[in-house]
């Protein structure tokens, strides 16, 4: 595939005995994230023998092997023939990826770290709310603990460090916000992102017909509401499935 | 059918071989902290090693059986009673309905807990295991009624000598994608270092006391997939090797991964033992997991008859020894049968 002839990706590392990594990229970029989603779902519809689990990561696509069915030379040729079959920097985003409309409450009690994250990212409050409910922001990839997102990407001055020290613990279906992403908790958590929204999500609920509630690749756009907006939004589930315009 | 949980301290979980297929939606696999002891487990009930057993995390739990039931013991050996009498570990026996089983380790570990047929509580996301921190299933505790599936029956009173993994040991591991980013020389110190279990461990990971790794310095890694196995080394230098529990991404630098057919090894080692990391290429590591596949798979023909040492025996003049020293309720349904 083609590439800047001075880019090592994609690349092809191995993880642990039986895992191959392919990674787009070593730092976050839409390209790059669009090219795991991309590779992702066409290393699954090639249903090659032997390969046992497919996911990804933020840029990366992880391959896990039944080594009793197949072996790291026959996968990685496999790959290779597969990653030189088209630049997938300029894939599409996947089939039937949702749009979802998320109630917030951002700032209050309720999410007291808004003007602190305002600041750091150097807008006001006001400006920081516009800035995350402007437009829909993809599922980059869902990690770290069950049906937790990694949305973005932010506009640029949105790079902020996280903390250093960790708040102790933020609510099931928190807003955080760092390093030009938007992290949403599926379960109560300590974290160094902060703390600037809060929705009322149930990101992952076993007992549900539809345990996981977004998937890479889905967008979500957010929507400023008071308390008692997010109260209604609570009877809903929390988010309301709505058609792309 | 059932087992009831009369008395049950931290720790005590069903679990099976895990849920595979949702990391993409942030889900790990979870499952048995010593996979192979399920092997063994299914291997002396002669059922199939996918069924959900009982997990006792270095605690101790009674229970009693409702109806007879065919049992194996497993994992780190513990202490167990039947009624008062003992039992012998790695081995499988018969016990009567209404009976009490009482099981307290000895040594911390993991040790198993498998009836015939399973245990077969409502399966959730295609598995019967407890995933904690996932908060999906929780510990159990007195009260609880674990439902058995239907047995086919089969032999008991057999025994297996277990796969070498109580005392610590080599524990052997491949690099990973950042292992580069270690000084040559720290790795060597690394596989220097006689580790041993740090007491904070949980299903998700195990920190390790004895000796710190200078981390990649400065480095900014992108979060990333991780998998159990994964030695990752923390900001103050602590190596902490990521298990069945384990989140499925991480920004920490990792020096390498362990071998699969290695994790029981370190997590069934004892408070206090060393354990000592050792780098093998990677086809070395793919030819020992094969050879540990094929291993397990042939676990069933290591069994033997299950001969009790008469100093274990605390009613030893009630048995019947003109046959040898066996225990009766064995040679009823004894290993000759299949």
């Amino acid at each position: 595939m083609p590439r800047a002839p001075d880019s090592p990706f994609p690349a092809i590392a191995t993880l642990g005995v039986d895992g191959l990594l392919v990674r787009f990229g070593d730092a976050l970029s839409e390209p790059a994230n669009r090219a795991a989603l991309a590779f992702c779902d066409a290393v699954k519809a090639q249903d090659w023998p032997g390969l046992a689990e497919v996911s990804t990561a933020l840029v990366s696509v992880l391959l896990h092997l039944d080594l009793r069915a197949t072996d790291h030379a026959r996968l990685r040729a496999g790959l290779n023939t597969l990653l030189a079959s088209r630049n997938w920097f300029d894939a599409p985003l996947p089939r039937g990826r949702r749009l979802w409309a998320v109630p917030a409450v951002f700032g209050t009690d309720l999410a007291p770290q808004l003007a602190e994250a305002a600041a750091l990212a150097g807008v006001t409050p006001a400006q920081a709310v516009a800035d995350l409910t402007a437009e829909p922001l993809r599922v980059l990839t869902i990690g770290f603990a069950p049906g937790q997102p990694y949305l973005g990407q932010l506009p640029a001055g949105w790079d902020i460090p996280r903390q250093t020290a960790l708040t102790p613990q933020v609510p099931p279906g928190a807003l955080t916000v760092a390093i030009r992403q938007v992290v949403l908790f599926s379960v109560a958590s300590p974290t160094g992102w902060r703390h600037v929204g809060q929705t009322a999500l149930r990101l992952f609920d076993p007992d549900r017909t539809e345990p996981f509630l977004l998937r890479p690749g889905d967008a979500v756009l957010f929507q400023p509401v008071d308390r008692a907006g997010l109260e209604a939004a609570r009877a809903q589930g929390g988010a309301r499935e709505r058609a792309w315009r | 059918m059932a087992l009831s949980i009369l008395k049950a301290g931290p720790g005590i979980t069903v679990q099976d071989q895990g849920r595979p297929g949702l990391r993409s939606l942030g889900l790990s696999r979870g499952g048995a902290m010593d996979p192979l002891a399920l092997a063994e487990g299914a291997a002396l009930l002669g059922q199939p090693e996918t069924l959900a057993a009982l997990e006792i995390a270095g605690s101790l739990v009674t229970l009693r059986a409702e109806r007879a039931v065919r049992i194996a013991l497993t994992g780190a050996p513990m202490r167990a009673l039947c009624d008062g009498h003992v039992l012998a570990w790695n081995a499988s026996h018969a016990i009567h309905a209404g009976s009490t089983l009482t099981i307290s380790a000895l040594n911390g570990g993991y040790g198993y807990v498998h009836a015939g047929g399973g245990i077969d509580t409502p399966p959730k996301l295609g598995s019967r295991a407890a995933h904690l921190s996932a908060g999906l299933g929780r510990m159990l505790k007195a009260g609880d009624r674990l439902p058995l599936g239907p047995d086919r029956g089969g032999a008991t009173g057999l025994v297996l000598d277990p796969a070498p993994r109580f005392e610590g040991g080599i524990i052997r591991m491949v690099t990973s994608m950042q292992t580069g980013l270690f000084d040559p020389a720290e790795l060597k110190r690394f596989q220097a270092i006689a580790f041993t279990r740090a007491p904070r461990a949980n299903r998700m990971g195990q920190p390790l006391d004895g000796g710190k790794v200078a981390a990649a310095q400065g480095l900014s890694i992108l979060s990333d997939a991780v998998v159990p196995g994964d030695i990752q080394i923390t900001g103050d230098g602590t190596a902490f090797v990521l298990l069945a529990e384990c989140q499925t991404t991480g920004g920490y630098p990792r020096i390498g991964t362990v071998l699969p057919c290695d994790l029981p090894r370190l997590v069934q080692a004892p408070p206090g033992a060393a354990l000592r990391f050792r780098l093998v290429p990677l086809d070395e590591a793919v030819a020992l997991e094969q050879a540990e596949a094929a291993r397990r798979a042939g676990l069933r023909a290591g069994l033997r008859p299950l001969i009790r040492d008469p100093h274990a025996i605390a009613d030893l003049l009630a048995y019947q020894l003109i046959s040898g020293v066996t225990c009766g309720d064995d040679l009823q349904d004894g290993p000759e049968t299949e």
